[in-house]
């Protein structure tokens, strides 16, 4: 695909005009980095950064049955959630594998909003709206959105600079609505980096005032605008799993270590069989955390892992972490061979070097 | 981006800097700006036989390892082994500190087939 046929996010102009390297990612053009990963990786982990995740999808689910209805083709059970509060989930297909992971916030007594990978929006889509017959309506409102993520330990200065001093803001998991200078802002406390941060979803329109808005409020702040790459780093860190690389249709969240998303006391949901098999019995493969042992190389998506002359998995995701300053990355690996503390090998080109299977989050805050 | 006039400059953003027989080695400043925080180089092992235009090193950023290819047939002679310690001077001095290998020339010849500067310029635009 050329860069012509790609789709821009509303702030691509914003981006261009502050000098981000644009890359494609999916169908998108996307900026990867403005001042460089590591840079905005550190902002994020010590004052704060914002990104654009305007490419991520919005579908809306409406209707007196659909939270019945959505609680059998998601794995976490809706039943918990008040209104004005979200969940991360799975969408899993008829086998147990994840279609994709995402968050379900219940935005009233009988709406639903999902927030979905860009890469999967047409996908999950189209497996929900098979699914739905006569439970309610589900649109697909991906393109009247624009979003940001806003990540670091000064993001309650930041929002009340933003909505106000006296704004009672959304507590972890909760979503509310605000306003800034006239524009509605629906915000989230979630994120995808391990600090403390919000989500913020608004109209496209609106999308580069919002964001100057932010970068100008900010400064004081020691804010960066961060691209996909230090995204991938931060979550990577925290070992939050990337859809299409740590997921996939081939894997289900009990072999991704992600059983705990996952409700097997609901009667019924979509996968419900293979994942109660999978708990009982096991699974072949585990998705685990590994840290390099010495300086070198970073890992990589699809360098092999090996013990004892023994071909054991493959990493799908690696990099090197910028705040320990050390190769990091997850790996499925045969499940006889997860347990913390295992040392392990990582193939990079024609050498094998020492790493350790660790505990997640590989990185804590101090 | 800084394109000194007293090198040469392979199509693969590779510089070359002649010295006697020998050709001195590293990655532009255009290079390392495209490839941002390089954290690794895999340096050649000395002694190692070096093909015009085949691949000879590895520079890592955070996103990705990128191929070093060779600007001319030649022997490795030495290595900057102060990019085990610190990668990162590729980035803040690529033509001086952050120089990877040198190479003795088979035939010194070579190098007037590599661009020069004004060409280089021309080609990263």
């Amino acid at each position: 695909m050329t860069d012509a046929a790609l789709k821009k996010t509303p702030l691509y102009d914003e981006h261009v005009r502050l000098g981000a390297k644009m890359i494609p990612f999916g169908d998108w053009i996307m900026p990867v980095q403005y001042s460089g990963i590591i840079d905005e990786h550190q902002a994020v982990r010590k004052n704060v950064g914002v990104f654009d995740i305007s490419h991520m999808g919005q579908l809306v689910a409406t209707g007196p049955r659909v939270g019945a209805w959505l609680n059998e083709m998601l794995t976490n059970n809706i039943e918990k959630l008040d209104v004005g509060t979200g969940q991360y989930t799975f969408l899993l297909n008829d086998r147990g594998g994840i279609i994709d992971d995402l968050i379900v916030y219940r935005t009233g007594p009988e709406s639903f909003l999902l927030v979905v990978n860009a890469s999967r929006v047409d996908e999950d889509f189209a497996w929900l709206q098979k699914h739905l017959g006569d439970n309610g309506t589900l649109e697909n409102r991906s393109a009247e959105y624009g979003g940001l993520a806003i990540q670091g330990p000064r993001i309650i200065e930041l929002l009340q600079s933003l909505v106000g001093k006296d704004a009672e803001l959304p507590a972890r998991n909760q979503i509310k609505d605000f306003d800034f200078g006239g524009t509605r802002l629906t915000i989230a406390r979630t994120g995808y980096t391990g600090e403390d941060g919000v989500e913020v979803f608004f109209a496209a329109r609106d999308a580069a005032k919002v964001w100057s808005g932010i970068l100008e409020k900010g400064k004081d702040l020691g804010i960066r605008p961060c691209g996909l790459g230090s995204r991938d780093t931060l979550r990577l860190e925290m070992c939050y799993p990337l859809n299409g690389s740590d997921l996939s249709p081939e894997h289900n969240p009990i072999e991704a270590g992600l059983g705990f998303f996952v409700d097997l006391k609901k009667p019924k949901f979509v996968g419900r069989e293979v994942l109660t098999a999978a708990k009982e019995n096991g699974t072949v493969n585990r998705l685990v955390a590994f840290r390099m042992k010495s300086k070198g190389p970073p890992p990589r998506p699809h360098y092999s892992v090996w013990r004892e002359g023994e071909r054991i998995g493959e990493v799908t995701s690696g990099s090197l972490s910028p705040s320990l300053n050390e190769g990091i990355g997850m790996a499925y690996v045969a499940s006889g061979h997860a347990k913390i503390g295992t040392e392990i090998e990582i193939e990079v080109r024609d050498r094998k070097l020492p790493a350790v299977i660790e505990k997640k989050p590989l990185y804590k805050k101090s | 981006m800084n394109v000194p006039d007293d090198l040469r400059y392979a199509e693969s953003h590779e510089w070359v800097r002649v010295e006697g027989d020998n050709a001195r080695v590293g990655i532009t400043d255009h290079a390392q700006a495209e490839l941002t925080d390089v954290v690794y180089v895999e340096l050649p092992k000395v002694g190692a036989k070096a093909t015009a235009k085949g691949q000879i090193a590895v520079v890592e950023s955070v996103k990705a390892a990128s191929d070093i290819y060779a600007p001319v047939t030649g022997t490795v002679v030495e290595v900057n082994k102060a990019l085990e310690e610190n990668p990162a001077l590729v980035n803040t001095d690529p033509f001086g500190e952050g120089w990877i290998f040198m190479l003795k020339m088979d035939s010194p010849e070579e190098v007037k087939q590599l661009k020069d500067a004004a060409g280089y310029r021309t080609q990263i635009g």
